[in-house]
């Protein structure tokens, strides 16, 4: 990390090149890849929020589903002022992109208020009643399609954007908290009353957090509505927060490389499961039970916090609370 | 007038549901300080062991409808979630007891996951009619009554109310005359104090989770009385508002847990009749963020300062 | 010369005696499994029924099922797969109609005909000229039930609606259309979502309203509960509702108390014909149960998508498409399918009222 920003632009440099490559490339995997990037980045955003900082949200979809929403309320609303040609239509997509991870900016503020007085389950289950709120309205919303969804968004998602984010995301969330400044989010995780203490002013930090990983969520949403075109509040519901959160835990809480590797796996493995029933070497009651992904993947959460609470990559337990 | 004082017994038998699932919450995180997410599922489960046990039961009872036969029915369903719930922490909470509760928190989760899908497994995804343990009827009331008499109160909401309270009471009599529920509550006060006291915590806390998992059970039974149509996803949303009652009463307090219950119930009678029914779900969130802001510890909970 | 010939010929017909792979996604686990569960059932059974027989072209059809866990997000990945990965010629699914849009333009893009089986949002087969449906579109069944309801001379009607389902909605909606243009009063709306187990608070705003008759055009999970509190409650009226009531625990769940009320539906299983028996007794000797309206739409859409394959000659996506949009009085459980040109089937409804615990037939409704 002795030259970030060459780094950065490689990165960003060999999206582009790679980019000139995926044309050639099975739909299917595509979409898992560009899957992946949009994981990705919501677990590296959640991981700012719980990883580094120590707040725990359970409502992380919800910033996605504020992203999601508005950026593609606004292309479809404005997409073509510019003019039809695909820079024109591009450049409000990336305005909208933008747009819509300030929206969800705005509600991690709002959602960040109520970590100042909260704290660990508590903090949880309000992020989770957040996150149900504004599924709630969304479904209430005709503009919005309601309980319908909304579609006819133009795919304008592709492997440059996605993963020129994640470089964006994972970049700027490494040289924050590596910095002198962003110690502070470290602080408030390993003793928020010390940190206080300290003369550190945690408020802040806690909102901050709430609101950069609100805000990369929503450019996350922005990215899948413009992938998928077609978005429902469903898709945006608490088992898509869990799933943020097994992403962070088994990478390992504060732990940016692991937390990728996670996403990247959880991925790909239920989509690896949908092959198993196709090994009939496997007695039939196995297969049955594979083909219900979600009880396995309910297993997985279970052994793994029995056997590795702090992560497969993680050293040390993913928050050192209060001996109670 | 009438149709308010309707919505308001409506919403009193529905809120005494909460107020059993609530209590569970609350006992469990007196105890252990943690949320035990999947206890709505253990609800769920009662409803089903009530399903699987009620024909054989009420075949012991002369086979019909009957009060002897759903006391059976009731009893084994508690019976039957006590021993889940008793199973449940021994195999995932306990090991996880010296880490922080966030892993608990987490691991609760799986376990809730685990029933729902669980559940679909083996169930089956539809729903399932519960078969009749009571005859649920209209009660007449009589005419002199003048225009309440158009009032309409069901026998299953008799006997959904009076059971919580007579839950509710034996409940309160173990918490506060018996050896174990002083062991609870010393357990609640100070784990490490009530230890070296002579306290069994394993023992005490696999106690709270039989009972709290047996009341739940019950109001899986006392439920399907009502509303005879179960399916494995039924305890996400009643456990995730009782969960708020437990909130709202202030957790860990068992009084609190039933005030608790009863106000979600009302409030969400009243959201859907005289409101907007789509904003029943939001707006039981939005009452629990601001209880969360404004008193933390709950209606009847006592504040608690965080210690260094 | 004659033996790379041969040897030609024989791999060629090895290739065409292949199985015809046929994609279809489904709810099979998480909130929507009962349906994506009973639509799966009734498909596969008519894909063993043509299999039985001998398949399609002299070719077996090999069903290549993807789960889609009642998730948004995940159809458009799985629909993807069936096509890229699996080379499927064609795609049936699903219930809701979310999850449909949401695959329909992945199927569009690709060209590879897609049916869906119960999907009755008008916008789905809106997306694209690849995208068919079996089953009637709202606008439909609304107008029926309203009609049906003006000739009973019933002038309040209360209208309760699942917010959850757009099914729900746009029956209502164009309920409600057809009843004011005509002289109708709808006295109250009430609302309720999928998975409510307590309707007494709607019950009780609605029996202040005093309607003649009550709209519910939910499906049966709830409305069986919906019937048996409204009897509780005292509401004596008779419920009116569409094909989403027809399901297995509608009658053990409510009981007596939906004696009286009528609903629309596609088709009838006490009815005659042999068709319907057929289908009826084979589905409960196979799963146990009585079929419902999603596993017969199931069996419908595969049925008409071997029907489109004969008659194509060719599982090549233009050909078949063309013969899918082509359908006219096919046979189906469900009734004579006939597709219009909009791609929405187009076939009777029956009315069909309940009483001693089961249903009876009472008029056909020509579209």
């Amino acid at each position: 990390m002795k030259k970030p920003k060459t780094l950065l632009l490689i990165a960003i440099a060999l999206c582009a090149a790679a980019s000139f490559f995926t044309g050639g490339i099975n739909p299917y995997y595509y979409d898992i890849l560009i899957t992946i990037g949009i994981n990705i980045i919501l677990a590296v955003s959640l991981n700012l929020v719980t990883g580094y900082t120590g707040q725990f949200s359970l409502g992380h979809a919800g910033f996605m589903a504020v992203g999601a929403y508005s950026s593609a309320w606004m292309t479809l609303t404005f997409g073509f002022v510019l003019g039809t040609s695909l820079p024109a239509t591009g450049g409000v997509y990336l305005i909208a992109l933008f747009g819509g991870g300030l929206a969800a900016a705005a509600a991690g503020l709002l959602v960040g208020v109520p970590s100042l007085r909260l704290r660990g389950d508590y903090l949880a289950i309000v992020t989770l009643g957040f996150s149900e709120i504004i599924k709630g309205v969304i479904q209430n919303a005709e503009p919005l399609g309601a309980q319908r969804g909304l579609g006819g968004m133009v795919q304008h998602t592709n492997f440059f954007w996605t993963y020129a984010v994640v470089a964006l995301a994972i970049y700027g969330i490494l040289t924050l908290v590596h910095s002198t400044y962003g110690s502070g989010f470290l602080a408030v995780r390993d003793d928020e009353i010390a940190a206080e203490a300290m003369g550190i002013n945690t408020t802040k930090y806690k909102v901050l957090a709430f609101v950069i990983g609100a805000f990369l969520a929503g450019v996350a949403g922005g990215l899948y509505a413009h992938f998928k075109q077609f978005i429902h509040p469903e898709g945006f519901n608490f088992l898509k927060s869990v799933d943020i959160v097994v992403m962070v835990i088994l990478g390992g809480m504060g732990s940016t490389a692991g937390v990728c590797l996670a996403a990247v796996i959880l991925t790909i493995l239920p989509e690896f499961l949908r092959t198993v029933s196709d090994y009939t070497w496997l007695p039939g009651p196995v297969r049955d039970l594979a083909e219900n992904r979600m009880i396995l993947y309910s297993l997985l959460l279970i052994i793994l916090m029995l056997t590795r609470p702090q992560g497969l990559f993680g050293k040390m337990a993913f928050i050192r609370g209060k001996k109670s | 007038m009438i149709e308010f004082l309707q919505q308001l017994i409506n919403g009193l038998s529905q809120g005494a549901i909460y107020a059993l699932i609530a209590l569970g919450y609350t006992m469990v995180f007196g105890v252990l300080r943690f949320i035990n997410f999947a206890h709505g599922d253990i609800y769920m489960l009662g409803a089903f062991a009530g399903f699987y046990t009620a024909p054989k039961l009420l075949s012991l009872t002369g086979g019909g409808p009957s009060y002897g036969g759903a006391a059976l029915v009731l009893v084994a369903a508690m019976a039957l979630c006590a021993a889940a719930g008793v199973i449940i922490e021994r195999l995932c909470y306990r090991p996880l007891r010296a880490q922080p509760r966030l892993t608990v928190l987490i691991a609760a989760i799986g376990v809730s996951l685990f029933l729902e899908n669980g559940g679909q497994f083996f169930f089956g995804a539809d729903p399932q009619a519960f078969p009749e343990i009571i005859a649920d009827s209209a009660i007449e009331l009589p005419a002199s009554w003048g225009e309440f008499a158009s009032l309409t109160l069901t026998i299953g909401q008799l006997i959904v109310i009076g059971s919580t309270i007579v839950l509710l009471a034996a409940l309160r009599t173990i918490v506060k005359y018996t050896r174990t529920g002083m062991a609870m509550r010393a357990l609640s006060l100070n784990p490490l104090a009530a230890s070296l006291m002579g306290v069994n915590t394993d023992a005490v806390i696999s106690f709270t989770f039989a009972i709290g998992s047996a009341l739940a059970g019950a109001a899986g039974i006392l439920t399907s009385i009502q509303q005879p149509s179960i399916d494995p996803l039924m305890g996400i949303n009643a456990g995730l508002k009782a969960f708020v009652a437990a909130v709202l009463g202030g957790i860990g307090n068992i009084p609190g847990a039933a005030l608790g219950g009863v106000i979600i119930g009302v409030l969400e009678a009243l959201v859907v009749g005289y409101i907007n029914p789509t904003y029943r779900d939001p707006l039981v969130f939005a009452v629990l963020i601001l209880v969360l802001l404004f008193k933390p510890s709950g209606l009847l909970g006592k504040a608690e300062r965080e210690k260094v | 010369m004659i033996f790379p010939a041969l040897f030609f010929g024989a791999w060629i017909s090895e290739v065409n005696a292949g199985p015809i792979r046929v994609g279809e996604f489904a709810s099979l686990t998480g909130a929507s499994a009962s349906f994506g569960q009973s639509s799966h059932k009734g498909t596969k059974l008519a894909v063993e029924e043509i299999n039985a027989a001998g398949g399609v072209l002299g070719r077996p059809i090999e069903l290549i099922t993807e789960d889609d866990q009642s998730q948004a997000g995940q159809p458009a990945t799985i629909v993807r797969k069936l096509i890229s990965q699996d080379k499927v010629i064609a795609i049936l699914g699903e219930v809701a109609s979310s999850k449909s849009l949401e695959a329909a333009p992945i199927c569009q893009q690709n060209k590879i005909p897609m049916i869906s089986p119960a999907s009755t949002n008008p916008k789905v087969t809106e997306v694209g000229d690849c995208i068919f449906r079996v089953c009637f579109i709202d606008p439909f069944q609304g107008t029926v039930m309203s009609k049906f309801a003006r000739e009973n001379g019933w002038k309040k009607i209360a209208v309760l609606t699942d917010v959850k389902q757009d099914y729900s909605v746009g029956l209502a909606e164009f309920f409600i259309k057809d009843f004011l243009a005509n002289g109708g009063q709808i006295v109250r709306e009430q609302k309720y979502s999928t998975g409510d187990k307590d309707f007494k608070p709607q019950l009780t705003s609605i029996k202040a309203s005093q309607p003649d008759a009550v709209f519910v055009p939910g499906y049966y999970a709830e409305v069986s509960l919906i019937a048996k509190q409204a009897k509780l409650l005292g509401l004596k009226v008779p419920l009116l509702g569409g094909d989403g009531w027809v399901g297995d625990s509608l009658l053990k769940v409510a009981g007596k108390s939906l004696d009286g009320s009528f609903f629309s539906s596609h088709f009838s299983s006490d009815d005659a014909s042999l068709m319907v028996r057929n289908f009826v007794e084979k589905f409960k000797a196979k799963y146990g149960e009585v079929p419902d309206d999603m596993a017969a739409l199931g069996y419908d859409s595969a049925m008409i998508l071997a029907d489109a394959i004969r008659t194509a000659g060719t599982t090549d996506s233009g050909p078949l498409r063309q013969a899918i949009a082509s359908t006219a009085s096919h046979a189906g459980v469900t009734g004579k399918i006939t597709l219009d040109p909009q791609r929405n089937a187009s076939k009777s409804a029956v009315i069909l009222t309940i009483g001693d615990g089961g249903f009876h037939f009472v008029k056909k409704v020509e579209p």
